[in-house]
């Protein structure tokens, strides 16, 4: 199955991913009514800093997730390896955020469920917003 | 004013016509002409001729040179210089006969030539070469005067008019040879100068061609290199002077100059068609003599001493139809030329794109 | 603090309406122009240092940001340019030669732009390249002057060593340490799958980059860098760096900043050496020094690769390719005045030479005159921008072009021109490894090829036009060429009729 994966050979740190996934996911119509009137909506993946290897971070869909073994409600799932959140389900509690080891699982700004990678697969057709906005091709949607 | 041929270039549609007696049988001058006539609005008044070989056997050993004079003056020049270069054996001015069509002639001369041998030596070139070179100079450096065929026991006759008209006037019933070939041209601009009618001549090689090439500055500027003025500013100029140098002085063969000049694409040259040995020749020539491609439309007839080669562009963008009848071979632009001389012909067939006939005599 | 007499050049214009202060901007700018102010909650600029390059333009998800030239005007004066003043403020401050980057910008003629091409109407017919073979594959080298024949009366197709072009584009010579590691692998992969050429320029070639040797040019200029036996071995080619369009009769200067680890490795120099290339070759002060130096070459690499020599279009240059074509070289590179450098003396690059389109029609001429042409074929560098630039270049005479500016702003390059400085923030021209990162040779790669391969199409399309369907019965057709706005005088030297005659 393709999967979002990164080089850090090639990441720039320009953080722009963040930026695509917070807009696509936003449900705004574009990224600047996303961003508008000081809204900063959370992206599900984030640009990772050192002094000179950089990467983005995002859900692995790992092949035996933790979050949702931990999930109490049930609201996660993984189907056809991918790892999605029921939100009429989840409760908030957060645990999946604190279980996951990449640190993937992110909380939103306007409710109080939590937030994940799902592959643009709602938004998106499964064409990931932040491999589509990466500049320098260092997040790459394949197969491997 | 307009500008004459050699002053601008004009390019022209044409009908073309040949043929030869592979037993070398003297066929009389008047077929060639009811050949090109079928062709009549193929041409346009503006230019035809023809070329006979083997019609000169009285003076077989000879250089016959027809040359058009504007003037005496001109002639009284290229005279001294004939006579500076070369034995003159005959001269005399061609025989023609008044035609209601064709008018403002030249004067129209012939002298049959051998090359002094002081002079020979001296230029430490071989014959052929030196009568090429003193042709090149006499059309390139004496104002008025133009050599017009320069090959021995063979002749070109040609002039403003339809080709029909060009034949009655040049008398060519009164001449036989064993192959001719002839010219009606359609020229799109008014050249109203006889040098510029076809077939075009160096030596024996001679040229009728039906096209317009499109690489025509590519193969002139390179041709130039060796020696060679391309006055004219015509095709068949410059493809005759492709063949002189080829053949006469890289002595490739006929069959592989059309691999030059109308070379095979890559994509056959390397469909694994060919033999090792063949691919790696064709892919010498396209290297070594890319310059000599010619792409474009043609239809070209060659004459030569002792026979005739007929070829078309590698696309096949001009008409040619060849046949055969006991030991005749006909080309010809159209069918009906062939007919017309040779109703019930044996075989007859379109050659392809890019692949020559060549066809000699017999015994020679 | 003495006064300032620089105004900026340049005035960054944002969009605060549509700009999300996601400092994408200002993490690209190696100028430093852009910064995120926390305080204020608001993106600032400050455009004196910025070299309108455009990769914060380009970066911009929202197209927050554009680059304008800085209206502010000093009084006008029709003699003392604003920035004819400003250059003798730069060097009254800093005593110092100016430098400039790229090719030379000034309004001088662009004689391609003067020339028109041919098509075919109702005398001969166009050929449609989608439907009939069109082929663009030239070889570069000499050819022989004579056919010869085996005992057995075959042809003999032994030829000294050939270049065999898919096209007649090749990537001309940039140096590994001018331009980056990864603008290097781009060119050299392009050129591989292109079945062209790139050249190493005079940096040496990177041990990474053995692997491209059959499609590589390696460069001997006047510095040697870099220049052992399994680099000579290693290419297809070896070029010889006589001059350089951009900067003829000057020589090379990386300075030692750019020469870290890997480039002092491949140059064969100590790390952080200023890589000093003298103006002559100090064995080459006149052409009988050039032929054995050719020679020297041919015998090093066992007479198995032809040897490019490589000069700037200068005033005689005709002259000099008839030496050059007498010399044993296989192939003469012209570069004319418009060609690009990674650093040039100001002065020099808008001042020195000629144009590319003269010289190429004088020199193609000078060869056919003297019966030459088929000792060398001839390449055309400095300023080729388009296809209908190849195709105007081969139809005045030339075998091939180089491209070197056009491959660039494939990879990206907006010819701010300030190579320089090394902080070229498209990842070419620096070697600092946080810029050099920002090009994804997989990325440069397929752009390079995608360039050639349209300019391929392009070529092909007007060769059709004109009723030629081989490439070579292109090339030196002047008679498909027709200028207009042209003197007579132009008109000769460039061997063509103007537009209507």
């Amino acid at each position: 199955m393709k999967k979002v994966y990164v080089n850090e050979e090639w990441c720039l740190a320009c953080h722009l991913c963040e930026y695509y996934c917070a807009a696509a996911n936003s449900g705004a119509e574009n990224m600047i009514k996303a961003f508008a009137n000081g809204n900063k909506p959370i992206p599900r993946i984030r640009v990772e800093e050192g002094s000179k290897i950089n990467f983005a971070v995002q859900c692995r869909h790992c092949d035996d997730p933790i979050c949702v073994k931990s999930c109490i409600t049930g609201a996660l799932s993984k189907k056809d390896g991918i790892i999605s959140c029921d939100e009429t389900r989840c409760v908030g509690c957060y645990t999946c955020v604190l279980t996951c080891p990449y640190g993937c699982i992110v909380t939103s700004e306007n409710s109080k469920v939590i937030q994940k990678c799902d592959l643009c697969l709602k938004n998106n057709n499964g064409d990931p917003a932040c491999v589509k906005g990466c500049p320098n091709k260092a997040i790459v949607l394949e197969e491997r | 004013m307009l500008e004459k041929e050699g002053q601008v270039r004009i390019p022209a549609g044409c009908a073309i016509s040949g043929f030869i007696s592979r037993d070398g049988n003297r066929i009389c001058g008047d077929k060639i002409v009811k050949s090109i006539s079928y062709m009549h609005d193929r041409s346009n008044g503006l230019g035809g001729g023809f070329a006979g070989y083997g019609i000169y056997p009285e003076y077989k050993d000879q250089y016959a040179f027809h040359i058009f004079y504007d003037s005496n003056e001109a002639r009284v020049e290229t005279e001294r210089f004939l006579d500076r270069h070369f034995d003159v054996v005959n001269l005399s001015r061609i025989p023609t006969r008044k035609h209601p069509n064709i008018t403002n002639e030249p004067l129209i001369w012939r002298y049959f030539v051998t090359p002094l041998p002081t002079k020979l030596a001296a230029s430490q070139l071989d014959e052929r070469e030196f009568v090429a070179q003193c042709v090149i100079n006499v059309n390139d450096r004496i104002n008025g005067a133009y050599v017009f065929s320069s090959g021995k026991n063979m002749g070109v006759f040609k002039a403003v008019g339809y080709p029909e008209d060009v034949g009655e006037f040049y008398r060519l019933e009164e001449y036989s040879g064993y192959a001719w070939t002839a010219h009606g041209r359609y020229p799109t601009n008014t050249p109203g100068w006889w040098g510029g009618a076809h077939p075009f001549a160096l030596l024996d090689y001679t040229i009728v061609h039906n096209g317009e090439i499109s690489s025509y500055d590519a193969n002139r500027r390179y041709i130039e290199m060796f020696g060679y003025k391309c006055n004219l500013l015509t095709d068949t100029e410059v493809i005759t002077y492709i063949f002189d140098y080829l053949n006469r002085k890289q002595k490739l063969s006929l069959e592989d100059i059309a691999k030059i000049i109308a070379a095979p694409f890559w994509s056959e040259i390397e469909s694994g068609k060919f033999s090792k040995e063949e691919t790696e020749k064709l892919k010498y020539f396209r290297n070594v003599f890319s310059s000599l491609l010619i792409t474009g439309p043609f239809s070209i007839i060659l004459g030569f001493d002792g026979g005739i080669m007929a070829l078309n562009d590698r696309l096949k963008l001009r008409s040619m139809v060849a046949a055969e009848k006991d030991d005749m071979v006909y080309l010809a632009s159209e069918e009906c030329a062939i007919r017309a001389i040779c109703p019930d012909v044996d075989k007859i067939w379109s050659p392809r794109g890019g692949e020559p006939i060549i066809v000699k005599l017999n015994q020679k | 603090m003495a006064l300032n007499y620089f105004q900026p050049l340049f005035e960054v214009i944002r969009d605060k309406d549509r700009c999300i202060k996601c400092q994408a901007c200002a993490r690209q700018c190696s100028n430093e122009v852009h910064k995120y102010d926390a305080e204020l909650d608001m993106m600032i600029s400050d455009s004196q240092t910025c070299v309108d390059c455009q990769r914060c333009v380009t970066i911009c998800p929202t197209r927050a940001l554009k680059i304008t030239e800085n209206n502010n005007q000093f009084r006008t004066n029709a003699n003392w340019s604003q920035q004819t003043m400003t250059e003798v403020y730069r060097q009254a401050e800093s005593g110092g030669v100016l430098l400039s980057s790229m090719g030379n910008p000034k309004p001088y003629p662009v004689y391609w732009d003067k020339i028109l091409l041919n098509a075919s109407q109702v005398t001969n017919p166009p050929i449609d390249p989608l439907r009939e073979p069109m082929e663009s594959r030239v070889f570069l080298g000499k050819k022989p002057r004579n056919v010869s024949f085996n005992e057995d009366g075959s042809v003999n197709t032994k030829v000294t060593p050939t270049l065999e072009l898919s096209t007649p584009i090749m990537f001309s010579a940039m140096s590994y340490g001018s331009i980056s590691r990864n603008a290097h692998e781009s060119l050299a992969r392009a050129a591989t799958e292109l079945g062209i050429y790139y050249n190493t320029g005079e940096g040496g070639l990177h041990k990474d980059f053995y692997q491209y040797g059959p499609n590589t040019i390696v460069q001997v200029a006047s510095g040697r860098f870099g220049v052992f036996k399994d680099y000579l071995e290693t290419g297809a080619a070896i070029e010889i760096k006589m001059g350089q369009g951009a900067k003829p009769g000057i020589g090379g200067h990386l300075p030692g900043q750019k020469i870290l680890e890997d480039v002092s490795r491949t140059r064969m120099i100590p790390m952080g050496t200023d890589a000093i290339s003298p103006a002559p070759h100090h064995d080459i002060y006149s052409i009988e020094d050039l032929r054995q130096l050719v020679y020297s070459l041919k015998e090093a690499t066992e007479y198995k690769k032809p040897v490019i020599v490589k000069i700037a279009a200068v005033h005689n240059v005709a002259a000099i390719a008839s030496g050059i074509a007498r010399s044993g070289a296989d192939i003469i590179a012209i570069d004319g005045y418009r060609g690009g450098t990674g650093a040039a003396p100001t002065r020099i690059r808008d001042n020195v030479g000629i144009p590319i389109e003269l010289a190429l029609a004088s020199v193609d001429q000078r060869l056919r005159d003297e019966g030459i042409r088929n000792e060398v074929s001839v390449v055309v560098a400095g300023s080729i921008r388009s296809s209908s630039d190849v195709v105007k270049a081969i139809a005045l005479g030339a075998d091939a072009v180089y491209i070197g500016t056009a491959a660039l702003l494939a990879l990206g390059c907006h010819l701010c021109r300030t190579c320089h400085t090394g902080k070229c923030n498209w990842g070419i021209a620096t070697q600092r490894d946080d810029l050099v990162k920002r090009l994804n040779p997989e990325i440069g790669y397929k752009r390079l090829v995608n360039l050639v391969h349209a300019w391929d199409h392009e070529i092909k399309e007007m060769m059709g036009g004109m009723g030629i369907n081989s490439i070579e019965a292109l090339r030196g057709n002047r008679l498909m060429l027709r200028g207009i706005g042209l003197t007579d005088k132009e008109l000769e030297i460039l061997g063509i009729q103007h537009a209507g005659q």
